[in-house]
């Protein structure tokens, strides 16, 4: 009974967060500055993050928390280097 | 389906709540940069995500897998630190690179480059003078 209203709540939490990436992908389309565009990936790679940590709390496998952690990172320096590619016009002075 | 099924009920139900808190404020954020007018009003908005929306999932991630396997699972963590010292870091990185844009274009909605040592301090000049 439990196990069931936990799948549940994980379907219903994945589906938040496929709408909060939807959200983001509209005003990365629409954006209409390119710091809004930076500002957007940012925020879908942390819900894509935390989609795969919920489809590691849903299949009981611990190999998606590996892959959440090389989304963090990845995510953290792509968008360090488009900020500084906005503010210097190049990534590497 | 299976694991889950012999998870104690209140380590499902708690993760079951961390789960759907964290997923909500993360919408929550996505829908503030969805609704907000100006860049440095939208800034604001994913933070919802990266620290309560996070730290709500991973913690509901350490819950599940340490009831699972009775043992302490403490690696999520390691997703949670990093997240918290990044996103300040990324936010304000990217917000001088707005501001600088901004500035560069002579917007007038983003406050001048220096207001404050725009009159030469007297102290100053005197050691100078010196």
């Amino acid at each position: 009974m439990t196990a069931d209203i936990l799948m549940w709540a994980i379907w219903i939490a994945q589906a938040m967060l496929v709408a909060a990436m939807a959200c983001n992908t509209y005003r990365l389309i629409r954006g209409p500055r390119a710091q809004d565009r930076v500002l957007c990936l940012d925020a879908m790679y942390v819900a894509a993050m935390l989609l795969v940590l919920t489809m590691g709390i849903r299949t009981g496998s611990a190999i998606y928390f590996e892959a959440a952690l090389i989304i963090a990172v990845l995510g953290f320096v792509s968008s360090v280097a488009l900020a500084k590619f906005l503010m210097r016009g190049e990534v590497i002075e | 389906m299976s694991h889950a099924a012999d998870l104690p009920a209140w380590a499902a139900l708690l993760t079951a709540a961390l789960v759907l808190v964290g997923a909500g404020l993360t919408l929550l954020g996505a829908i503030g940069i969805l609704q907000f007018n100006s860049f440095f009003e939208r800034v604001h908005a994913p933070t919802l995500g990266t620290s309560w929306g996070t730290g709500a999932i991973v913690l509901a991630s350490m819950v599940f897998f340490s009831v699972l396997g009775a043992r302490p699972v403490l690696h999520e963590l390691l997703i949670g630190a990093f997240i918290t010292a990044t996103t300040p870091v990324t936010l304000m990185l990217l917000a001088r690179a707005a501001l600088y844009r901004d500035r560069a274009e002579g917007n007038e909605n983003v406050p001048p480059r220096s207001t404050l040592r725009q009159t030469p301090r007297a102290d100053v000049q005197d050691a100078a003078g010196d």
